[in-house]
């Protein structure tokens, strides 16, 4: 590691610069450009709320307004799982303690803030209906609560299998299109709600995006932390 | 200048700040970083045109954009990452030598 050249060449980094400095213009022209009295789109969510099934327009906007956004993007999370686990070499990467020695401060903090995550991240989901909040909030606060678990030594519980933590990764994706095609068969479009439903569809998915975007976040994290040197390494390879 | 100029000015600079991390930097954690950094400036960009009338609700659509761009940085920046580790563990190095882009052909050795 001690031969890494921290720099490019002069010439690449002035090719660069003038090549950033070019699109930094450019940027720069087009966001001035950015008219200060049009309102966007946000009249156009204002009028179409109350149908919408909740009552706070950014969950409106990715649920429902632009629900194929959110599907493609639990997609995008789901398939940026598989890769990373398909990546680390050693399979046991999936859910072991990443500290060998645990302090036991910090498992019992963990121990008692785990559970208060969890809830916290309840209300998360459920005020998504109304305030800020929603799956993706709900889903980070059971990742990071997972995460502090795996930090603080504990092992992936027995009743986690590792079958169990992948259908946990791909759930949501699941349900969500399962939701989008329901609603295709019931004669509407794809991820058209109908009006009475909408509500109790869009926490169907949120509540089940909440659990894939949880095991998610921790599977990437851990996936991600598994020491390198337990991985087999090319020696002599100097070129 | 606005409010409003201020901020997506700001995160044009930050973008482009990224960018030029990411053609420059041989490391490849520093170019995992420098998209993050870009992706930073986009996020900013975009939250600062949902308040471009002020007094008003900001527009919900861009932020609901930015929600959905954290989302993806994540997801690209952990598997970078993997791939970073990956080519550390199958190289011995995580940076690309930036003297030998002639001679890609052995890079691997």
């Amino acid at each position: 590691m001690g031969k890494v050249t921290p720099k490019s060449p002069l010439p690449i980094r002035i090719a660069a610069l003038a090549i950033c400095a070019g699109v930094g213009a450019l940027l720069s022209r087009a966001v001035l450009a950015i008219p200060e009295t049009e309102s966007g789109l946000a009249p156009l969510v204002d009028a179409n709320l109350e149908a919408s099934g909740v009552k706070n327009a950014v969950t409106a906007v990715l649920l429902n307004f632009r629900g194929y956004d959110t599907l493609l993007e639990i997609a995008v999370l789901m398939l940026a799982t598989i890769g990373v686990l398909s990546l680390s070499v050693t399979q046991k990467g999936t859910w072991d303690p990443i500290a060998a020695q645990a302090d036991p401060v910090l498992s019992a903090l963990a121990r008692f803030l785990a559970p208060v995550m969890i809830l916290v991240s309840g209300y998360l989901l459920w005020a998504g209906e109304h305030a800020p909040g929603g799956a993706f909030q709900a889903g980070s606060v059971v990742g990071a609560a997972g995460v502090l678990l795996a930090l603080s030594g504990y092992a992936r519980p027995a009743w986690i299998s590792r079958f169990a933590l992948r259908a946990a990764i791909s759930v949501g994706f699941i349900v969500f299109i399962a939701v989008a095609i329901g609603e295709m068969i019931a004669g509407g479009l794809l991820l058209q709600y109908p009006a009475d439903l909408a509500k109790t569809l869009m926490l169907l998915v949120e509540t089940w995006l909440t659990v894939s975007i949880g095991a998610i976040l921790v599977s990437l994290f851990i996936a991600s932390a598994s020491p390198a040197e337990e991985l087999r390494m090319r020696s002599g390879g100097e070129r | 200048m606005s409010q409003t100029d201020l901020y997506t000015l700001a995160g044009s600079t930050l973008f482009v700040i990224g960018l030029y991390g990411l053609m420059t930097r041989p490391h490849l954690l520093h170019k995992v970083l420098a998209l993050n950094i870009s992706s930073a400036g986009v996020f900013f960009v975009l939250v600062g045109i949902a308040r471009r009338i002020p007094g008003t609700t900001p527009d919900p659509l861009p932020h609901a954009m930015v929600l959905t761009g954290i989302v993806v940085t994540v997801s690209s920046t952990a598997f970078a990452l993997a791939l970073a580790k990956r080519i550390f563990t199958e190289t011995g190095t995580a940076a690309l030598d930036a003297s030998d882009v002639d001679v890609e052909e052995d890079a691997g050795g």
